[in-house]
C-alpha cells in the first residue's frame, strides 16, 4: 500500500514539474492587427504569444479582475509598465523586437505570460 | 526658436483611439477612414476591422471624430484614457466595491469558521465516532461547501484557471490547501471505515477559517495599498475640470476637454491653473510648491509661463494656452511618476526569479512533506500528512515576496515627487542610494545661474560704455548665462548692440567677431593666450576679481587687450546647507566648472567644497566622471539638462536641476523640479530610505517563507512535538503581505525639509 502511495506521490511531483515548468503551451500569434489579452481569475488569456521579429504590434489588456494584483502589467525587458483600469482595454504598443522571449507579468508575478519573438 | 516651433507642432498632433460600433465589412473601412479624414485637423486615420478600432492622429478633438462617425451611421466611443481624475475615481469605486465584497466573504467564512473552531477548542472533539455525529458533520460539511462556493469561489476559479494555463499562483495554493482539508473531512464523514480510527478527524473549521482570514488579509491589504498611492492621487487631484475661457469676447466656463491650444484663459485669485500657458496680460504670484517643492510663490507677468495645477494667489491674469491635455507639465509629471512607480529596481529581480518557480515548488514540498509523514510519522500518520501538506500550501506566501519591492518603490517614488524630485525608474532609485561621489556643476546648480556684471576694467579704451557695447554686441546672439548678463547690463545702461560680422564661438574659450571694423575676441584667459594677446599687466586685477568669486572675461580688439568685464553669479542661498547635508550623508562632493580657477576656488570655499576642478571644457566633464568611475566611485552628476547632458548620461545617476515647472528633461535619471540643491539631498535621502525599506521587506518575506514552510511541514515535531495548525498558517499568510504593505507605508513619513528629513531618515532606518 505504502509503495503505491509513494509511487503516486513521486508521479504527482513529476507531473507538477512537467506541467508548470517544462510543458510548452500552445501559443497565440500576435500580428499587426493586435490582440486582446483578458486579465481575469489570476491568468492572462492568452498568456503565450508569438510575434514575428521586427514587427511592431499592439496588445490590448482588458482587466476584468478587481483584485489589486491584476492592476499593473509589466514587460520588464521593454521597460513597459501600465496600470489597467477595470473593464477598459489599455493599448500597449510593442516596438519592433529582436528574436527572444519577453515575459510579461503583474507586479507580484502571479499573473504571468510570455511573448516569444521569432524570425 | 526651432525648438519651440517643433514643440508646438508636437503638442498640436495627438493620437486618439476610438472603438467603432456597427463596422462589419471591409467596405466600411474606407468609408470610416474617409469620414475621419474629412474632419479638419486630421492628418491620418486608420481603421482596424479586426479590433473594431480606429486610430486617428492630428489636432482634431475626440468629440469631432465621434460626431463624424455618428454622421455616417456608426457608433463610436473614445478609447483614449479617461482623464486621470476620472480613471482614479473609477478605480476608487471599483476598489471600494471589491473591499466590501472581501469583507462580506470574510464575515460569511468566519461566521462558520469561528464557532466551529471554538467548539473544537472548548466543547468537543472534531471527530466522527457515532452515526449522529456523522449526520451533524455532514451538515457542517455542506455548510462549509457553501462557504467555499461563496466566499472562496474566487480562489477556486483562479486556482483552476491558473493550473489549466500552466501558471500556478496564490489562488492555486489556497484552493489546494482548503480543498484538500475539506475533501479529507468529507471522506471521514462519508467513508469513515477507510481511515484508521485515530485519523477520523474533520477539518471543516480550517477550510472556513482559512478562507475567512485570507479574505480579511486581502481586504486590509487593499486599504493599505490605497495609502501607498497617496502621492500620485494628490498630483491627480491638482487637475481641474473647468477653465474660464475667453470666447467671442466673453468669459465662459468650459469643461477642460474643450480648451484648445491658443485659447485665452482667465485666471482669478485663488484659481488653479487649468492648462499650461503663457501670460498675455496682468501680473500675479503663483504657488508652484505642489509641482516643484519650492515653497516661495513665483511672480508671473506677461511672457512668463504658467503650469497646470499651480495655484494663483492674488492677481488676475489672462494667459494663452500652450499645452493642453496630456501634454501639460502636470500630466507629464503624473505619467512619469506612474511609470516610475510601476518599475522595479534590480534588487527585486531575485524575488522575481524565486516567484516564478515558487508555487509549483511549494506544491512539491507539500507532497514530499505528506510522504515523509506517511512513511515515518506517528499514528495517525494520514492525519499528520494531511495537516502538514495543507499547512505548507497555506503558509507559503508568494505575495509577500512579490509585493516587497513594488510597494516600497510606489511610496518612495511618490514621496520624492512630493518634494519636486522626479525619479525616472526603479533602477535610478536603487543606484541613487549607492552613490558615493556627487559631482556638481557650478553655474545654475550651486549658483543661481543668472550672473550680473559687477566690474568693468578699462585697458586700452576710453570708456566702460565702449567695453560693454563691444562685448554686448559680440554676445547678443548667445544664450550663455554670462553672455546674457553682459547684454542685460548694456541694455540697462541704454547701450544698444552693434552689428557683428564673422561671428564665431570658440568652444570652452569664448567668441570672436568683427564690430565697427575691429577684430574682437571676448572670453577667458585661454582665449587671450591662444590669440597672443598680452594680458600680463592686468592679470593681478583679474585674479583679485576671481578671488571674490567673480568671473573676469577679457575683451581684445585687434590683438590688444581692451578691457575686462567681471560677472558674478550669486550662490543660491540654501546651497551651503544642502551641500552640508550631502557631505553629512557620507558623499564625496566635487564641483566642476568651466570657470577659471580663482572664481571656482572662491565659490567652492564659500559652499564648503574642498575638491573642485576649474576650466573644465564641456567634453572634459565626461572624462572627469569616467576617471571617478575608474576609481571605483558610484558617481552622481548634477547639472542642467542641456549643457551637461553628456555628463548626466555618463554618470551612474544623472540629476537634472530644473527650472521650475519645465520637465522636458527626459534624458536625466532624476529631475529636480526646484532649483534648490535640497532637492538633490532629498533625492538621495529618499532613495536610501526606499532601498532600506525594500531590503527590510525582502528579508522579512524570505525569512517568513524560509522559516514558515519547514515549520508547517513539521520540522519542529521531532524536537518539540509541535505541528502548526492550518488555521494559524492561514492567519500568518493573510497578514504577511499586509505587513509588507504596511512597512512600505512607513515611508510616507518621509519629509523633504532638511531638519525633518534627517529625523525621519533616522526613524526609517531604525
Amino acid at each position: 500500500m505504502m509503495l503505491f502511495v509513494n509511487l503516486a506521490g513521486f508521479a504527482l511531483i513529476l507531473l507538477i514539474a512537467w506541467w508548470f515548468w517544462f510543458y510548452q503551451p500552445k501559443r497565440t500569434e500576435l500580428d499587426s492587427h493586435g490582440l486582446v489579452i483578458t486579465v481575469d481569475n489570476g491568468v492572462y488569456t492568452p498568456a503565450h504569444l508569438t510575434l514575428a521579429a521586427n514587427l511592431p504590434a499592439t496588445v490590448y489588456f482588458l482587466r476584468k479582475d478587481a483584485s489589486p494584483c491584476a492592476e499593473i502589467v509589466m514587460f520588464p525587458e521593454l521597460e513597459i509598465s501600465e496600470s489597467l483600469p477595470l473593464n477598459k482595454p489599455v493599448a500597449i504598443q510593442l516596438p519592433a523586437l529582436q528574436p527572444g522571449d519577453y515575459p510579461f507579468h503583474c507586479q507580484m508575478q502571479m499573473y504571468r505570460g510570455v511573448l516569444a519573438v521569432e524570425n | 526658436m526651432a525648438n519651440s516651433n517643433s514643440d508646438q507642432q508636437d503638442t498640436q498632433t495627438q493620437e486618439h483611439q476610438l472603438t467603432v460600433e456597427g463596422a462589419s465589412c471591409a467596405s466600411c473601412v474606407s468609408k470610416i477612414e474617409a469620414a475621419l479624414r474629412s474632419v479638419p485637423g486630421v492628418q491620418k486615420a486608420e481603421m482596424n476591422l479586426a479590433q473594431r478600432t480606429a486610430t486617428v492622429s492630428g489636432s482634431a478633438a475626440t468629440e469631432q471624430l465621434i460626431a463624424a462617425l455618428q454622421g455616417i451611421g456608426y457608433g463610436a466611443k473614445s478609447l483614449d484614457d479617461k482623464s486621470d481624475g476620472e480613471a482614479l475615481s473609477d478605480q476608487e469605486t471599483a476598489d471600494l466595491a471589491y473591499y466590501k465584497r472581501l469583507l462580506r466573504d470574510t464575515v460569511i467564512a468566519l461566521g462558520l469558521g469561528v464557532p466551529l473552531m471554538l467548539y473544537g477548542l472548548f466543547l468537543g472533539e472534531m471527530s466522527v465516532t457515532t452515526p449522529t455525529e456523522r449526520v451533524a458533520w455532514l451538515l457542517v460539511g455542506i455548510a462549509t461547501f457553501g462557504v467555499m462556493l461563496t466566499s472562496g469561489r474566487h480562489f477556486y476559479i483562479g486556482g483552476w484557471k491558473s493550473v489549466v494555463s500552466h501558471s500556478a499562483n496564490m489562488d492555486t495554493l489556497i484552493a489546494l490547501g482548503t480543498g484538500t482539508a475539506w475533501l479529507y473531512s468529507m471522506v471521514v464523514v462519508m467513508f469513515p471505515a477507510v481511515l484508521p480510527e485515530l485519523a477520523r478527524h474533520v477539518y471543516f473549521e480550517a477550510t472556513a477559517m482559512i478562507i475567512g482570514l485570507i479574505n480579511l488579509g486581502l481586504a486590509l491589504e487593499l486599504k493599505a495599498r490605497g495609502r501607498t498611492s497617496e502621492a500620485i492621487k494628490r498630483l491627480i487631484g491638482l487637475q481641474v475640470n473647468t477653465a474660464r475661457v475667453l470666447r467671442n469676447s466673453k468669459e465662459i466656463d468650459v469643461p477642460i476637454e474643450e480648451v484648445v491650444l491658443n485659447d485665452i484663459v482667465r485666471l482669478r485669485p485663488g484659481d488653479k491653473v487649468p492648462v499650461d500657458g503663457a501670460v498675455v496680460e496682468g501680473h500675479t504670484n503663483l504657488d508652484e510648491s505642489m509641482l516643484t517643492g519650492e515653497p516661495m510663490p513665483v511672480a508671473k507677468q506677461a511672457g512668463d509661463s504658467v503650469a497646470a495645477g499651480t495655484i494663483n494667489q492674488t492677481g488676475s491674469i489672462l494667459f494663452k494656452t500652450t499645452r493642453i491635455g496630456k501634454d501639460t507639465a502636470l500630466a507629464q509629471i503624473i505619467t512619469m511618476v506612474k511609470r516610475a512607480q510601476n518599475s522595479k529596481p534590480p534588487i527585486g529581480r531575485l524575488a522575481d526569479v524565486i516567484s516564478a518557480y515558487f508555487v509549483p515548488a511549494i506544491m512539491i514540498i507539500a507532497i514530499v512533506s505528506a510522504l515523509v509523514w506517511l512513511n515515518f510519522g506517528p499514528q495517525p500518520s494520514v492525519a499528520f500528512a494531511l495537516v502538514s501538506a495543507t499547512t505548507v500550501l497555506i503558509i507559503a506566501c508568494p505575495c509577500a515576496l512579490g509585493l516587497a519591492t513594488p510597494m516600497s518603490v510606489m511610496v518612495g517614488v511618490g514621496k520624492a515627487a512630493e518634494a519636486g524630485v522626479l525619479i525616472r525608474n526603479g533602477e535610478a532609485l536603487q543606484t541613487a542610494s549607492k552613490i558615493t561621489t556627487m559631482v556638481l556643476d557650478k553655474t545654475g546648480t550651486i549658483t543661481v545661474g543668472k550672473p550680473k556684471v559687477t566690474d568693468v576694467v578699462l585697458a586700452n579704451v576710453a570708456s566702460e560704455a565702449e567695453v560693454l557695447e563691444l562685448a554686448a554686441s559680440l554676445e547678443a546672439g548667445s544664450e550663455h548665462p554670462l553672455a546674457q548678463a553682459i547684454v542685460e547690463s548694456a541694455t540697462e545702461q541704454g547701450i544698444s548692440a552693434a552689428k557683428v560680422e564673422g561671428f564665431n564661438a570658440i568652444t570652452g574659450q569664448g567668441v570672436e567677431g568683427r564690430v565697427h571694423g575691429r577684430q574682437l575676441h571676448f572670453g577667458n584667459e585661454r582665449l587671450m593666450r591662444a590669440q597672443g594677446v598680452d594680458i600680463e599687466a592686468h592679470q593681478s586685477v583679474a585674479q583679485a576679481l576671481a578671488s571674490e568669486a567673480k568671473t573676469p572675461m577679457y575683451l581684445s580688439a585687434d590683438g590688444q587687450l581692451a578691457g575686462i568685464v567681471a560677472v558674478a553669479d550669486p550662490i543660491k542661498e540654501d546651497s551651503v546647507m544642502a551641500i552640508t547635508r550631502l557631505q553629512q550623508s557620507g558623499l564625496r562632493v566635487i564641483m566642476l566648472t568651466g570657470d577659471n580657477r580663482a572664481t571656482a576656488a572662491a565659490v567652492a570655499r564659500q559652499v564648503g567644497i574642498s575638491e573642485f576642478y576649474a576650466e573644465v571644457l564641456p567634453e572634459d566633464k565626461t572624462e572627469r566622471i569616467m576617471e571617478l568611475q575608474m576609481e571605483g566611485e558610484v558617481v552622481g552628476m548634477t547639472g542642467d539638462g542641456i549643457n551637461d547632458a553628456p555628463a548626466l548620461a555618463l554618470a551612474d545617476v544623472g540629476f537634472a536641476i530644473g527650472t521650475g515647472t519645465d520637465v522636458a528633461m527626459e534624458s536625466a535619471d532624476v529631475t529636480l523640479m526646484r532649483g534648490s540643491l535640497h532637492g538633490l539631498a532629498d533625492a538621495i535621502a529618499v532613495s536610501k530610505a526606499t532601498l532600506r525599506n525594500i531590503k527590510q521587506n525582502l528579508l522579512g518575506a524570505f525569512i517568513y517563507n524560509a522559516a514558515g514552510v519547514p515549520i508547517a511541514a513539521g520540522i519542529l515535531y521531532p524536537f518539540f512535538g509541535v505541528l502548526l495548525s492550518p488555521v494559524i498558517a492561514g492567519a500568518a499568510m493573510a497578514f504577511s503581505s499586509l505587513t509588507v504593505v504596511s512597512n512600505a507605508n512607513r515611508l510616507r513619513l518621509f519629509k523633504s525639509s532638511p531638519r525633518q528629513a534627517m529625523q525621519t531618515d533616522a526613524g526609517v532606518a531604525a
